[in-house]
């Protein structure tokens, strides 16, 4: 039973970095006033960035690099679009994943079918083969520890550096940050490439160690769970990670439950991981002001600056 | 020197005009780079695309057929978007419409009657709204964000539709395969037009558009929506009801793209299979920001919309052009409708700023 | 005038334009080749069910060359679009049009009545008209190898089996397997987990190691993606892979895969619309008639097992061993089949109960 809960753990934390990866970068172009729907789209070319980069030079650590490159490319054509042109975010952001979806498909079709080895485990000498503990700490692949600090990095820079506070204002009032004289779209721009490099990353860790191999379309959906977890984590890195450990959590739990036989049809166990975000968003929602001193007021605004 | 943008004085309205016209030119040219850099005839490609679907009158109604469920949703979606209450879960809805009106179809198999339609209708309109209510009640009642909720319930309402054709609706002649039955003859949209597939959700559709515009444009709640899109502070100045706005808006949306879902299964399709989400509740969102959130530009979006879906058919019968390259293309034609709205608003002048330099 | 792309090469294709005019009359003249239409609810590069379509019309295309001209549709969703691209195929003058997914059978029957002089074949339908034939593959063979073989393999006689949908085609797959499993083995379990999708690696993979947390040690799946023996292979678990050969994505520990080979078949029926001698029949072929494909078992499974699975497979083709032979008792234990009987071949078709050794239950 205890390895059980312990293997269900594992699989939780390995299942959960890619969505916290994309969603912890939206929370930060989020948090600077833009709302980027192509969380999809910038995952696909991530990975097949990711993967195609791993091919080619054979390194893990290049096909990283590439995916987040591919992803922070991707950003700049929406940034480009919305702060540059000052296109609608929300539809934007939509045409963005379909243009994703088709290039991905592109780029990828020589590379489907290929198998290549999952990216390198970790194994910390003896701490690794500890109980419970040891599989569970250690011995997961750099991009879930890489994650995991960027979860922590991202919440240290936005409530503990000055930048991040600027970044913070310019998603609050964008127009009072223009006043007090802070480049508004240069941060936003910023936000909305590491955004996109993240994305990227999250769309490599599938298919460089999740499951190390490139399709069609592999993100099956993720980028919309990432999206949705942001709104989930009321715009805090802290509970994306809760969000995504939740997320993560009840999917593999309900293909666990039917492994155990639970007599209840795998459509409705299925649905189990959106009600249960659903009833945790509604219980933490209540609390009206918190909820409204994290959204950030211009999500989704264009920023005119001489309007 | 780079190109910087002046904010026009106000909304240009050659510009309104013109833009679509700019960006169509801009695609055709994007188009021909694309298709001779990827070795295709570009000429060819572009005809396969936006000629060949509409040449024939079939074609014509296959585009209506396609633009239908998209406009129905998109108008919905618009006016709750114009009062900022942002349903994403359009597609659950419209999952639920289909499950709804297509319930009572088969409730009804064998017994059927005049009456049956109108009252699949209603029961679609029923079944998304129902839907809807569920992010209302969570947003107006817990404050949960609407986004989320709704979200979130378009995988509930499709895996629901699921173990529906799965299970007690499965067809119990079909050899146990996941699909009910089909409908009986009244339970079917009627077709216009011998020879094609136009049917009667069509000019439904259209008196939706007709009614969203009086509805933006001629009642007080048109107004108070507009309002309290625009500043939400005005709004609750003025005593409008936010909650009931809410209210009003993801019923209404959630209501039509129902509708929508239960001209799909009585229309085209015919039955309920696990395949009447597809995707159209996700694309409406496209089609109502590029018909700029209003009822008639909504209409010539998904028309333009349904083109391109078509067309990259078209092009992968006539060319073997990969289904790939249509996405490319799509969000390049999506691209450039965006990005030449900006022309509306802004003029383009070259050189440096003249007082702003040292700011920035 | 229509050219098939493929006879240009990529680079060349802008210059199609100029020198279509030439080739495509001289060839009119000849004779006008044969147009077939294929049309995939997948990309053809999804590696699995379309790719395999795609792979048997190459096949046609290598056969008859000139005479037949080749056009597919990927990605065809199977509502109300499916319809459209049918009908343009037909329209644009294909004489023989394959819609290779149970999706499209009611559009397949309506675009056949709209044009009677085509011929349609649906893939694992059951509804047929005077030019609507219907052909599917018996799965269901491969998987009584495969079930053979676990009952051998496992050590823990659990069995983790990864469905996609509870249709018939996965049901008979999953009672197939079983049945065989327990001849081999009569202590042996079949855990199903199903992920309600075809493919999403991820999901797949996530299914596998629920299932191998929970003790199974042969992984099998009905969904289309590598992900599940991949994960097998990391854990050093056995697994068998579906629709393609997926040895290379798990070389030590993947047994075999049950592959789909629509080539022949297609082959065949091109060429009886040439002789004029197609029939709207319905082909339903296994093992035997090389549709279903079993490559060769991983050595390392031990020769006693590679003869085991040869032998299961010999006797399948011989018609010795019939997949569902009884005695068959269902869950609750009832004989469903008794001593000396076997399905039939509609009861296969629409199966939807689990017979003894499964766990979990079906939807009603």
């Amino acid at each position: 039973m205890l390895e059980t809960v312990t293997a269900l753990l594992i699989a939780t934390i390995i299942a959960a970095t890619p969505l916290l990866l994309a969603a912890t970068g939206e929370l930060v172009a989020e948090k600077s006033g833009v709302l980027n729907l192509g969380v999809e789209g910038m995952m696909l070319v991530g990975a097949v960035s990711g993967f195609i980069g791993v091919q080619v030079t054979g390194s893990g650590t290049l096909g990283i690099v590439a995916a987040a490159l591919a992803g922070a490319l991707m950003a700049l054509v929406f940034a480009f679009l919305t702060l540059g042109l000052k296109a609608n975010q929300v539809a934007t952001g939509l045409a963005l994943t379909l243009f994703g979806i088709g290039l991905s498909a592109l780029m990828g079709k020589d590379f489907v079918g290929t198998p290549h080895d999952r990216l390198p485990q970790l194994a910390v000498p003896g701490l690794s083969d500890l109980p419970v503990i040891g599989p569970l700490l250690f011995g997961h692949d750099a991009l879930v520890y890489l994650a995991l600090a960027l979860v922590a990095a991202v919440h240290w820079f936005l409530y503990h550096t000055r930048r991040g506070l600027v970044l913070r204002a310019v998603g609050e009032n964008h127009d009072a940050a223009h006043a007090i004289g802070y480049p508004v779209l240069r941060i936003r721009l910023m936000a909305t490439l590491f955004g996109g490099a993240m994305s990227g990353l999250g769309g490599a860790y599938l298919s460089l160690a999740y499951t190390p191999q490139w399709a069609e379309n592999m993100t099956a959906g993720r980028g919309w769970i990432a999206l949705a977890l942001v709104v989930f984590a009321t715009w805090k890195p802290g509970r994306v990670l809760v969000g995504a450990w939740l997320f993560g959590g009840v999917t593999l739990g309900q293909l666990y439950g039917q492994g155990l036989g639970i007599p209840v049809p795998s459509q409705f166990m299925a649905m189990l991981p959106y009600l249960a975000t659903v009833l945790v968003l509604v219980a933490i929602s209540r609390d009206r002001v918190r909820i409204r001193l994290n959204a950030p007021a211009c999500i989704g605004k264009t920023f005119h600056p001489a309007a | 020197m780079w190109p910087r943008l002046v904010p026009r004085g106000e909304a240009s309205p050659v510009m309104v005009w013109m833009t679509p016209v700019l960006a169509v030119a801009l695609t055709l040219l994007a188009g021909t780079a694309l298709f001779a850099a990827l070795g295709y005839p570009p000429g060819r490609a572009l005809h396969a695309y936006f000629v060949e679907p509409v040449s024939t009158f079939y074609g014509l109604g296959e585009l209506a057929v396609k633009a239908t469920p998209l406009t129905l949703t998109a108008v919905g979606l618009a006016i709750g978007f114009r009062a900022n209450v942002w349903n994403i879960g359009a597609e659950g809805q419209l999952v639920m419409g289909a499950v709804l009106g297509g319930g009572l179809a088969l409730a009804f198999w064998g017994e059927e009657g005049p009456w049956l339609m109108p009252a699949m209708l209603l029961a679609g309109i029923l079944g998304g709204a129902l839907w809807a209510a569920i992010p209302a009640f969570l947003r107006t009642r817990f404050n949960a964000s609407e986004i989320l909720v709704s979200l979130m319930m378009v995988y509930v309402a499709t895996l629901f539709l699921n173990w529906l054709v799965h299970g007690p609706w499965r067809d119990p002649e079909g050899f146990n395969f996941p699909q009910s039955r089909m409908f009986g003859n009244d339970a079917l949209m009627p077709v216009l037009f011998e020879g094609t597939r136009l049917h009667l959700g069509t000019p439904i559709a259209f008196a939706v558009v007709l009614g969203g515009w009086f509805l933006l444009a001629r009642t007080f709640v048109g107004f108070q929506i507009k309002v309290l899109g625009l500043t939400p502070a005005a709004a609750s100045y003025a005593g409008f009801d936010q909650r009931r706005l809410i209210w009003f808006c993801l019923l209404l949306s959630g209501g039509l793209a129902g509708l929508a879902g239960v001209i799909e299964a009585a229309g085209p399709v015919g039955q309920l299979t696990p395949a009447i989400p597809q995707g159209y509740g996700f694309t409406a969102i496209i089609v109502a920001f590029l018909g700029r959130l209003h009822p008639l530009g909504i209409l010539l979006a998904a028309l333009l919309i349904a083109l391109t879906y078509i067309g990259g058919e078209s092009a992968q019968i006539t060319l073997q052009l990969p289904i790939a390259v249509t996405g490319v293309f799509q969000g390049m034609l999506l691209f450039f409708l965006l990005a030449t709205d900006v022309l509306i608003r802004y003029r383009v002048r070259w050189g440096a700023p003249a007082g702003e330099a040292g700011r920035a | 005038m229509d050219i098939s792309r493929r006879q240009f090469a990529i680079g060349s294709a802008a210059l199609a334009g100029a020198s279509a005019l030439p080739f495509g009359m001289g060839s009119a003249l000849a004779q006008a080749p044969l147009k077939v239409g294929f049309v995939y609810v997948g990309p053809v590069s999804d590696h699995g069910f379309s790719y395999q379509h795609d792979l048997g019309r190459k096949e046609v295309e290598k056969a008859y060359g000139a005479k037949v001209q080749t056009t597919f549709v990927e990605n065809v969703p199977e509502g109300a679009d499916a319809e459209r691209v049918i009908n343009q195929l037909a329209a644009q003058g294909n004489g023989l049009i394959f819609t290779t997914s149970f999706g499209f059978m009611n559009p397949t029957i309506r675009v056949a009545q709209r044009h009677p002089k085509v011929k349609f074949e649906h893939c694992t339908g059951y509804k047929r008209a005077d030019n609507v034939a219907t052909y599917s593959a018996r799965f269901y063979e491969g998987r009584t190898i495969c079930g053979a073989l676990a009952g051998k393999l496992t050590k823990s006689n659990i069995i983790g089996y990864i469905g996609s949908f509870p249709i018939p085609e996965v049901v008979s797959g999953i009672n197939a397997f079983t049945v065989a499993l327990r001849r081999v083995n009569p202590q042996a379990q079949v855990r199903v987990v199903w992920v309600n999708s075809w493919y999403d690696p991820g999901k797949e993979a996530d299914a596998a190691k629920a299932l191998l947390d929970q003790g199974a040690d042969v992984i099998t799946q009905h969904t289309d993606s590598p992900a599940p023996c991949q994960i097998a292979e990391q854990r050093g678990a056995w697994s068998f892979g579906q629709s393609s050969d997926m040895q290379r994505f798990a070389p030590n520990k993947l047994v075999t895969s049950i592959v789909d080979d629509w080539g022949p078949y297609y082959v065949r029926r091109v060429k009886e619309v040439m002789d004029g001698t197609w029939k709207a029949i319905d082909t339903w072929d296994g093992i035997k008639q090389g549709l279903v494909v079993i490559p060769p078992f991983n050595p390392s499974i031990g020769a006693d097992n590679v003869a085991l699975g040869q032998k299961v497979k010999d006797d399948i083709v011989a018609g010795r061993l019939h997949p569902f032979a009884g005695p068959i008792k269902d869950q609750q234990g009832k004989v469903v089949y008794a001593e000396g009987k076997h399905a039939s071949d509609e009861d296969i078709l629409k199966m939807a109960f689990y017979v003894e050794g499964v766990q979990g239950s079906l939807p009603k």
